[in-house]
C-alpha cells in the first residue's frame, strides 16, 4: 500500500523557489532516502510530506487522504498519532528527564502516566540508554541524547518516520550505531521512514533513494532510471 | 596487499599447513579475494627459500600427509619490521576509475563521459548497500564489521567524488580540448 504520496509539490520561501514540482511515492515499510547537496530543497519535502509546511501547490496524501487541505489542528493531531518525527539534534526538552522526554507523546495523545512510562523504559532499553532514565538532557553525551530523540520518535510505533540528518551531529561509529538499531526496529514494525541525509553511506541504510537538484527529483541519479517521465514515482 | 606479510602475520599466533592458511586468510579477510590453494604454497615455497618460514613436521588427518610451517626468528623480525612501516598514503592517483573519466574526457564528448559517471555511480551505490546490509546483519562478525567498513569508507570517499566531477565534467572537457 501507498503510504505518502506527493504530486507536484511547489514551495517557495518568499521569492526563492525550494520545491519546484515534486511528484513521488513511498510505500507502506519502504525506507526512503531523500538525497541531495545544501539547498536542494530535502528538508522542505520532509516538511511537506509531514505536514509540518503546506505546500504553495500540489498535493500530499497519507494512505489516500489529501493532507495539505487539512487544518493546522488536524495535521498536528496527525504527527503525534500516526508520524514520528526526528531531527539532527534531538530536540529534547531541556526540563525533562530522559524518560519524561520520551513519554511526552504518548501523554500528548491521551496515554495514561504509568503506561506511558513503562513504554519510555521500554523503548530506551531498545536504544541502550535504560540507565539514563532519570537523567536530563544537559547531562548526557550528544550520542545519549540521539538515542533518547530516536526513542521518543518511535514510542508511539508511527506509521511513518521522518528524520532529517538524524546523525548529522553524531561521530561515525555513534551514528552509524544509532541508525543501525533505528532501521532494524523500523523494519521490524513496518515502520515507512523517510530519511534525509547528504551523504551516500548513510542513504546506504534505505531500500531507495531519491536525489533533489534544485528542487526538483534528478532522474540522472541513482536508481531512478526507472522512474515514468512524468515524476518521480517508483 | 602483501600476502607474503600477512600469511606471516597468520603464523605468528602457532604453526599452521597450507590449509589452515588459507582458512585463516579468508576468514580474517572476509572481503578480500579468498587466496587460490596454489598461491599459499607458491608463497609458502618463496617464504622457506628466504629462511623467513620453515617447515615444522609432517601431520597427517584424513588424506595425504601435510607440512606444517612456522615463523623463523627472521620471519618474525620482517613482519615486525612491515607492521612498523608506514605506508606512503597515497603517494599516485592511479586507480583505473580516474584513468576511465580520464580517458573518456580525451576520446569521448562531455555526454559520453557524463554517462559512465552516472553509471559508476550507481554500480558503487548499489555495492555501498550491499556491504551496508552486510554489517548491519545481525549475525555479522566483527571480522565482517571491519572489512566492510574499510570498503565503505572507500566506496563513500569515490562517491564524493563521482558527485564532484559530475558538477566539473563541461568545465573539464573545455580545458582538455582548448
Amino acid at each position: 500500500m501507498t503510504q505518502l504520496q506527493a504530486r507536484g509539490l511547489v514551495r517557495s520561501y518568499g521569492p526563492t523557489p525550494a520545491l519546484r514540482g515534486i511528484t513521488m511515492e513511498v510505500a507502506e515499510g519502504e525506507i526512503v532516502a531523500v538525497t541531495g547537496p545544501s539547498g536542494c530543497g530535502k528538508s522542505t519535502l520532509l516538511h511537506c510530506l509531514a505536514g509540518i509546511l503546506r505546500p504553495d501547490a500540489g498535493e500530499v496524501a497519507w494512505r489516500g487522504h489529501r493532507i495539505d487541505t487539512w487544518s493546522e489542528a488536524a495535521r498536528s493531531r496527525l504527527r503525534r498519532t500516526e508520524f514520528g518525527v526526528l531531527f539532527q539534534f534531538g530536540q529534547l526538552v531541556a526540563e525533562l528527564t530522559a524518560a519524561e522526554n520520551v513519554a511526552l507523546p504518548l501523554l500528548l495523545a491521551g496515554t495514561g502516566r504509568r503506561a506511558a512510562r513503562t513504554a519510555a523504559l521500554t523503548w530506551l532499553d531498545r536504544f541502550g540508554v535504560a540507565e539514563l532514565a532519570d537523567v536530563r538532557p544537559g547531562e548526557m553525551s550528544g550520542g545519549q541524547q540521539q538515542r533518547c530523540a530516536t526513542a521518543r520518535a518511535l514510542v508511539t510505533e508511527p506509521r511513518v518516520l521522518f528524520a532529517d540528518e538524524p546523525t548529522g551531529s553524531l561521530d561515525t561509529l555513534t551514528g552509524e550505531q544509532v541508525l543501525t538499531q533505528l532501521v532494524r526496529l523500523a523494519r521490524e514494525q513496518r515502520t515507512t521512514v523517510v530519511l534525509i541525509t547528504h551523504e551516500p553511506r548513510i542513504a546506504a541504510y534505505a531500500d531507495r533513494e531519491i536525489v533533489l537538484r534544485d528542487g526538483v527529483i534528478d532522474h540522472t541519479g541513482l536508481g531512478l532510471d526507472a522512474a515514468p517521465v512524468t515524476g518521480g514515482v517508483r | 596487499m602483501s600476502t607474503p606479510h600477512v600469511l606471516l602475520g597468520l603464523l605468528a599466533g602457532g604453526t599452521k599447513h597450507g590449509y589452515d592458511l588459507k582458512r585463516a586468510h579468508d576468514e580474517r579477510l572476509p572481503q578480500a579475494r579468498p587466496l587460490a590453494y596454489g598461491q599459499v604454497y607458491a608463497t609458502l615455497g618463496r617464504l622457506v627459500r628466504d629462511g623467513l618460514v620453515a617447515p615444522a613436521g609432517q601431520e597427517r588427518l584424513a588424506g595425504p600427509d601435510r607440512t606444517a610451517y612456522a615463523l623463523t626468528e627472521e620471519g618474525r623480525d620482517a613482519l615486525d619490521l612491515w607492521l612498523s612501516t608506514v605506508e606512503p598514503p597515497m603517494p599516485h592517483v592511479n586507480s583505473t576509475l580516474f584513468a576511465k573519466v580520464v580517458v573518456a574526457l580525451l576520446v569521448a564528448d562531455v555526454t559520453r563521459a557524463r554517462t559512465y559517471l552516472i553509471a559508476q555511480r550507481r554500480a558503487h551505490t548499489d555495492r555501498l548497500r550491499e556491504l551496508t546490509a552486510l554489517k548491519t546483519n545481525p549475525t555479522a562478525t566483527v571480522d565482517d564489521v571491519v572489512a566492510a567498513d574499510y570498503a565503505i569508507a572507500h566506496l563513500d570517499a569515490d562517491l564524493r567524488w563521482l558527485h564532484t566531477t559530475l558538477d566539473r565534467v563541461a568545465d573539464w572537457h573545455r580545458e582538455v580540448h582548448r
